[in-house]
């Protein structure tokens, strides 16, 4: 178990090296004349450098006079002892920015996590239950209508109807106009009703999944000898689905959940954006919109460590439940 | 695949076959045992594929989806066709707009005119102004003395009391020093003698009146002369070219003067003219050889362009005075090219406003829905219906390229990975992994920023786009395909392919790929919902596809703006809900696909 955690992370630690230089040398593979416009953009703003200064300083962060190589070499040194450099858009360091917005997106999404949790999996198991019936195909509706929302639509018609019509909240941000001047706990309070309709919008697309799967995995368990076993030896309905089928159903949500929780951190990129929620997703949104390449290759390689946390803990979730694998 | 023929047939209903066959007579025994068989065959023989096209069609939801689809595909491919507008055509409609033209106010400033050859300076009219208020009729400017006589109601001729000659007296002896271009006759110094002798302050000679102004050891021989005429009056010339002589002094004099008097005619300089008095101003009409012509228009209004540019004629200024003096609100007048033009007075502060109507062509922008447009226009005046219907043309054929290119990465690199399997599947295997691991959002918003940057051509940016999808989507098509074929191929019948000794490509292609499809075709039904959502993200974010090219993204990504949210609800609802059912249908159709294609989920 020990030898495939170990060869596990090494296969990760490998795979973040290797994405992280896929993603450098794509922005390396940037037209020269993108830095250069950045460079005149940012020549033009009052006291600062001269166009020359800041395309020697840009060439000079990105070693773009050096090889995608050696330059990568030097981002990553730099990289691994914290420093990702300014960003261009907010211009304060890029570590700085990432910890004065990540919590919003955390706050977030771990709402909707454990919404999406309570909602999801007693209706996959109902569905499931009922494989076919009215309900079953209600339910199927819904999933399927929850994956093919396009999220923007969806935040649109509850800003339409919420914000617009109804005006219960506002359309944009995470505090409202008085927000300076209530207490602590007003403060929270207003950021928790600001995070309602992100909240509704998020849940409401992440739903479908978390329901299917769950639906399958119940189907799959559904089928099996023992709980013929358990029915033909009389046990009741509620038992044989929440003593025997719930449980084994357990396993692969865990292990599908514990994949979900790094994605905690990831932002939502489109949510927070349409609700202007500074969290991570809107805050690396607009750094990469305005071409600022410290934030964005900061946000790139945060999200590749966090797909392959997602994965690591995944694999070695379904290496302790399934022994056949620990063995390979 | 090869699984599911014998469960299938143990469900075959045969039975009633049989109970037919028991009822016929012996005689037929053999005919009838030959139907069975060919029913029983008929039935039997049902193809894997027919048996997968029967347990789709029973499932409500994928035939729902399919329908969706059906609807949409007509809609997007053949609406197109019968949409009486084109994709980028821009409707305009006409706005009237008033907009200031002239102004009209009550002339409150005495205009004065100067006779000819006379000096009458601005600061000797500012001073007979003076005078005017406290009814003084002498007053003085510039060394020289004026005086003023009322005519006629508020019209004022001013003259200069001139001095033709300096005499210097002394007892009875007089020494004449006359001015300058005026000499003093005999009979007028004997007349002026007479006069100073007995102490006069004027004298007549030869039916003039001429005043004594005494000074100590001087006297001074004056005579009043008009110089000039004040009135509130304004003179407007029917054509331009009589402006001069209709603001010439003995013009003005002639006019008013028979105005004041309400006369029908007077002659100036020998010429004649006739008077009518209007409503709100008086016309002059000159009389040329017994025929009347219009020759200048007087009133105590000033009616001015608001720009300079423009040139007031008479009949516009005569129709706007008469309507302001009967109060109207609004009067037609003839432009210079024959066509009515509706103007609106308004008053406000003693100042009439004329605001000309201005019919414009403006876009028709937001236009509500109508039976000319039935979910009304965009922001750029295109009618949304069709532009809806070319959109999808565009979302679904991104789709489609983006899901074809997905599946030709995917099963090359995934059917090497599976067939050939140890060191080669392993190393591919890493490398999705790695793929897997670049973040598919900032890269597409980089491709979308530089593509912004370098300003790529729309259409171009479509291809770019569709590429870029692809390259980024292919791992999961990948995925399929290998663990399919590492299944299959420890499955009884490659072995026999093997020991046949079947070509590798023929085996990959006849019997490893057939095999692999139906797998495939449910992913890539599910992967194209996926990609139509993906497109319309970027192209709502405005980073995919962009204007003037239609894609049902780039339509809702007009409702980034509140406004639009709230009132135009056609510019954004119809593109939702065409993604909404169009990805739903997609996946209604996978589900069922795979629903079907999967034994385990028999009913």
């Amino acid at each position: 178990m020990g030898k495939f955690i170990v060869r596990r992370v090494f296969l990760a630690i490998i795979i973040i090296i290797l994405g992280a230089f896929s993603v450098y040398a794509v922005i390396r593979l940037l037209p020269t004349s993108f830095i250069e416009k950045i460079a005149r953009e940012r020549a033009t703003l009052p006291g600062g450098k001269s166009y020359a200064e800041w395309l020697k300083q840009l060439n000079a962060i990105y070693r773009m006079d050096s090889n995608v190589f050696a330059g990568y070499a030097g981002w990553v040194t730099d990289a691994i002892r914290g420093n990702f450099g300014d960003s261009w858009v907010y211009n304060i360091p890029v570590t700085q920015k990432f910890k004065d917005v990540i919590w919003y997106s955390v706050a977030l999404n771990i709402v909707t996590f454990f919404l999406q949790t309570a909602i999801a999996i007693p209706l996959g198991i109902t569905a499931a239950r009922k494989q076919y019936s009215k309900t079953d195909y209600s339910i199927t509706v819904i999933a399927l209508a929850g994956i093919s929302l396009p999220s923007f639509f969806l935040a649109t018609i509850l800003k339409f109807a919420f914000s617009l019509k109804l005006g219960w909240f506002d359309l944009y941000g995470i505090v409202g106009r008085n927000h300076e001047f209530m207490s602590s706990f007003g403060k929270i309070l207003d950021m928790s009703y600001h995070l309602v309709l992100p909240v509704i919008t998020l849940t409401m697309l992440n739903i479908g999944g978390l329901m299917r799967f769950t639906r399958t995995n119940m189907l799959e368990v559904l089928n099996t000898d023992y709980i013929r076993t358990a029915r033909a030896k009389g046990l009741s309905e509620r038992v044989v689905i929440n003593r025997h089928a719930f449980r084994n159903t357990m396993i692969p949500l865990i292990s599908y959940m514990s994949y979900l929780l790094p994605g905690m951190f990831a932002g939502s990129l489109i949510t927070e954006t349409l609700f202007r929620i500074p969290g991570i997703g809107y805050i690396a949104y607009g750094a990469m919109i305005g071409g600022d390449i410290p934030f964005t290759m900061f946000y790139s390689v945060f999200l590749i460590i966090l797909t392959q946390l997602s994965l690591m803990i995944a694999d070695i979730m379904y290496a302790v439940v399934d022994p056949r694998v620990r063995i390979n | 695949m090869n699984e599911n023929r014998p469960k299938n047939e143990k469900h075959t209903p045969s039975g009633p076959a049989h109970e037919s066959a028991s009822t016929t007579e012996l005689m037929d025994e053999q005919v009838v045992n030959e139907e069975i068989l060919v029913r029983e065959h008929h039935v039997k023989v049902l193809s894997p594929g027919m048996m997968v096209l029967k347990r789709f069609i029973r499932n409500r939801l994928a035939i729902t989806g399919l329908i969706i689809l059906v609807v949409m595909f007509i809609f997007s491919f053949i609406g197109g066709l019968l949409s009486p507008y084109s994709q980028q055509e821009t409707f305009y409609s006409t706005e009237s707009m008033f907009k200031d033209y002239a102004s009209a106010t009550k002339n409150t400033e005495l205009r004065y005119t100067v006779k000819e050859d006379e000096a009458f300076s601005k600061g000797a009219y500012a001073r007979f102004l003076l005078s005017l208020g406290k009814q003084k009729t002498v007053f003085e400017s510039d060394g020289k003395t004026y005086s003023y006589r009322e005519i006629g109601d508020d019209f004022y001729i001013v003259e200069e009391d001139k001095i033709l000659s300096e005499v210097a007296t002394r007892k009875n002896l007089f020494a004449y020093k006359d001015a300058k271009g005026y000499t003093t006759s005999q009979g007028m110094r004997e007349a002026f003698e007479k006069a100073y002798i007995a102490k006069e302050d004027n004298f007549v000679f030869e039916n003039e009146e001429y005043q004594i102004i005494r000074d100590k050891i001087a006297a001074f021989i004056a005579q009043p002369i008009d110089v000039a005429v004040a009135s509130y009056l304004i003179f407007d010339p029917v054509n331009q070219e009589d402006s001069k002589y209709i603001n010439s002094y003995d013009f003005r004099v002639d006019s008013q003067k028979a105005i004041d008097l309400r006369l029908t005619e007077f002659t100036s300089n020998g010429q004649s003219f006739d008077i009518e008095y209007l409503d709100g101003s008086i016309l002059m009409n000159r009389i040329n050889s017994g025929m009347k012509e219009p020759f200048a228009v007087a009133s105590d209004m000033i009616v001015n362009a608001i720009s300079p540019d423009i040139f007031l004629n008479v009949e516009f200024k005569e129709a706007v005075l008469d309507a302001i003096t009967d109060s109207e609100s609004s009067v037609v007048i003839p432009n210079a090219a024959g066509e009515d033009v509706y103007y609106r007075i308004e008053l406000v502060n003693s100042i009439y406003t004329i605001k000309s109507e201005v019919i414009t062509r403006v876009i028709d922008m937001y236009h509500q829905p109508d039976s000319k447009h039935w979910l009304g226009t965009d922001q750029n005046g295109m009618d949304l219906l069709t532009r809806l219907m070319y959109g999808g043309r565009v979302s679904l054929l991104v789709g489609f390229i983006v899901v074809l290119l997905e599946m030709i990465i995917g099963i090359i690199v995934g059917g090497i990975s599976g067939y050939f399997g140890k060191w080669v599947d392993t190393l591919l295997m890493r490398f999705i992994d790695l793929f897997n691991s670049i973040p598919y959002f900032p890269i597409m918003i980089i491709a979308g920023a530089v593509m912004d940057t370098m300003e790529v051509d729309p259409y171009l940016r479509v291809f770019y786009l569709m590429i870029i999808l692809g390259l980024l989507g292919w791992t999961g098509i990948a995925r399929v395909v290998r663990g399919q074929i590492l299944a299959l191929r420890e499955q009884d019948f490659m072995v026999a392919t093997e020991a046949t000794g079947i070509r590798v490509s023929r085996r990959i292609s006849k019997h490893l790929i057939p095999n692999v499809m139906p797998l495939l075709i449910v992913q890539a039904t599910m992967s194209l919902g996926s990609i139509i959502l993906t497109e319309a993200t970027l192209s709502f974010l405005g980073l995919g596809i962009k204007y003037p090219i239609a894609s049902w993204g780039s339509i809702i990504n007009a409702a980034s703006i509140p406004y639009v949210v709230t009132n135009y609800w056609f510019v954004w609802i119809p593109a939702g809900l065409l993604i909404l059912l169009t990805v739903l249908g997609f996946n209604f159709v996978g589900d069922g696909l795979r629903d079907a294609y999967d034994p385990k989920m028999k009913r």
